[in-house]
């Protein structure tokens, strides 16, 4: 905190200010206006080229996904199980299945797991002790861990020794609900932080225990935050295919799958499989599939953004 | 002053309650508990993904030599004879780091600078939760897509260029940096937002140009934060599986042509589980060599990018 009232910022603000003042002391005294003026619209031209790549690319695929899967848009791609023989009448219903199945499991397990773990370190942890450091500097490195990695951590601990619960969709949910959980304490720590302490002292003030002001004051206030968070770790979570490969989310399966029975399949994962195959009404039906899965993904995010402005404090 | 001491030692007449709890409270002390152990089941996690890891690396090693498995050219695991030489894979990877960031880091950087500097707050509300969608996409879905559309556009753009079969690690590594694109753009916009008002002012009042505040004043005030979305995008450019397992191609080889098919560590690793792979094998335990140095390599970017973030918000305050 100390740290703060020190020169160094101040010396930095120095050197850039003058490094900006001569800059452009230069460009006044040298010749200005129109070759700057031009520069100065190219630049703009440049930046709005870079946005408009980026959004581009977005409008680009969702387009893509609708042109090219929409002829196989019918009842049966959602009611019917996949088939190598009859491409035409195949569908996504067993991973449509598998994916409920794992994101339920998902849902479960990191609302309390999450919403607890930020709360610890929000309102309880004190901050000067080491082992609060290492959950802190913990949770940001496991939120970069590449989503292969869990997959591995998947298969040898949960679905191998010790937890031994082989190829099952609860295998896939908590191997998922490892994945995002970081995102879900990242984004409940800054949802709680937003509540003003003064909604703390005035709970602690009038005699109300530590558990019951966080209970009854705190999370309330910091619910839609936390929510759109956890909407968002669930949009991932839809999407996420990597992991899932090692925890056996890949089986052929035609039956509908059940939480602890072996077998299942996922949309994204179903995707993959039938992206492998060469004949073309494959991937007619891939594209088929990720336009499900967009028109999911798309309806979470864009409810979790609507969430966020429409709940969006000022304290 | 007086009035306040006297009221004081008037309060002090009346009997003095304590402010200790009446009960134990052994519910607040469990709950307590309960947060405490969700906040180190992170650490769990991170064991339990350290332990897998070395435990399955352990079985590999000793079959296979370490300097053999990191400076070997030559990656065939499942043929006889088998090689485990690494490089052919990381260097897979670093062609998809490379093109990514040729992707990510001009486009994220120029939407970030229009958004920070140049662009209404009305333009802002709404380009800002498009670029958050597209973070949302399912990376099936992009791979897919660059698979399907990406290469085949490539190939036509750019006809005089030797295009082999349908994978690229060029084009899987672009398809990576459009999704990496967000990451990089908010970043750095809130590292840019971060520069106080104050110098862009004293910038405007001595007569700046808008590019020469945004390039010379807001830009490297922000360089760290920058930076740290940079070796992020990097980080994420390593780990990224399902594009480069469907668009990149699964010959392992060792090249820097953009249109040919290479391997990447997280394709191997995707593919390998995907195949028959038997419990205990070699083939088994390769995933968790190649598990290991992925995550190594992501453990050194992440920890260099959160140093960095943490020191771009503590310089203005």
């Amino acid at each position: 905190m100390s740290t703060d009232e020190k020169a160094p910022p101040r010396t930095a603000r120095t050197r850039l200010a003058v490094a900006g003042a001569r800059a452009t002391t230069e460009s006044v005294l040298g010749a200005r206006s129109r070759g700057d003026r031009i520069s100065n619209r190219l630049f703009q031209a440049v930046l709005l080229l870079g946005l408009s790549v980026a959004i581009a690319g977005l409008a680009t695929m969702v387009i893509w996904a609708f042109v090219e899967g929409s002829p196989r848009l019918n009842t049966a791609l959602f009611t019917a199980g996949p088939s190598t023989l009859n491409i035409e009448q195949a569908g996504y219903r067993p991973a449509i299945l598998g994916s409920l199945l794992v994101i339920g499991g998902v849902i479960v397990l990191i609302l309390p797991l999450g919403v607890g773990a930020a709360v610890y370190l929000e309102e309880y942890a004190d901050k000067s002790r080491w082992w609060n450091r290492l959950f802190e500097l913990n949770i940001q490195n496991l939120a970069g861990v590449p989503s292969i990695v869990f997959g591995i951590l998947g298969l040898a601990f949960i679905v191998r020794q010790p937890l031994g619960l082989g190829f099952v969709p609860a295998a896939g949910a908590l191997t998922i609900a490892l994945l995002v959980l970081p995102t879900v304490i990242l984004a409940a720590r800054e949802a709680l932080r937003a509540v003003p302490p003064s909604i703390r002292e005035g709970s602690l003030a009038l005699g109300a225990t530590q558990w019951q002001t966080t209970w009854r004051q705190v999370l309330p206030a910091a619910m839609s935050g936390i929510l759109t968070g956890v909407i968002l770790a669930v949009a991932r979570a839809v999407g996420e295919a990597a992991p899932l490969l090692l925890v056996g989310a890949v089986t052929f399966v035609t039956f509908d799958p059940s939480f602890f029975d072996p077998g299942f399949t996922t949309l994204p994962t179903q995707i993959f499989d039938w992206a492998g195959r060469p004949q073309e009404e494959f991937q007619v039906l891939a594209a088929a599939g990720v336009l499900i899965m967009l028109a999911l993904v798309l309806v979470m995010n864009s409810f979790a953004v609507w969430l966020r402005n429409r709940f969006e404090q000022k304290w | 002053m007086r009035g306040v001491i006297d009221a004081s030692s008037a309060g002090a007449e009346s009997p003095r309650r304590s402010l200790e709890a009446p009960s134990p409270r052994y519910g607040e002390k469990a709950i307590k508990v309960f947060l405490g152990a969700c906040g180190g089941l992170s650490v769990l996690v991170t064991a339990g993904i350290v332990l897998s890891l070395a435990f399955g690396a352990i079985d590999f090693f000793r079959e296979v030599p370490v300097h053999e498995f990191l400076f070997g050219t030559t990656w065939a695991p499942s043929f006889s004879p088998s090689h485990f030489g690494v490089l052919p894979i990381v260097t897979g990877t670093l062609n998809i780091v490379f093109w990514a960031l040729a992707v990510s880091v001009p486009v994220g950087l120029a939407s970030a600078i229009y958004l920070s500097e140049y662009a209404p707050n009305r333009v802002r509300k709404t380009i800002k939760p498009m670029l958050e969608v597209l973070e949302g996409i399912p990376t099936v879905a992009i791979g897919l897509f660059a698979l399907m559309f990406l290469r085949p556009l490539v190939a036509d753009v750019l006809p005089f260029l030797d295009w082999g079969g349908v994978h690229s690690i060029g084009v899987a590594g672009i398809a990576v940096g459009l999704l990496i694109v967000p990451l990089v753009a908010s970043i750095s916009d809130d590292a840019m937002r971060a520069v106080p008002r104050g110098l862009r002012e004293g910038a405007y009042a001595l007569g700046a140009s808008k590019l020469r505040v945004s390039l010379r004043v807001v830009f490297p005030a922000a360089i760290s934060g920058i930076v740290a979305a940079v070796v992020l995008a990097v980080s994420r450019a390593i780990g990224e599986t399902m594009v480069v397992l469907l668009a990149g191609g699964a010959r392992a080889q060792i090249t820097g042509d953009p249109t040919a098919s290479s391997q990447t560590m997280t394709a191997y690793i995707g593919q390998t589980a995907t195949g028959e792979i038997a419990f205990g094998t070699i083939a088994y335990y390769t995933i968790f060599a190649v598990g290991a140095l992925l995550f190594v390599m992501t453990l050194i970017m992440n920890l260099f990018a959160i140093r960095l973030v943490r020191r771009f918000r503590e310089v203005y305050e």
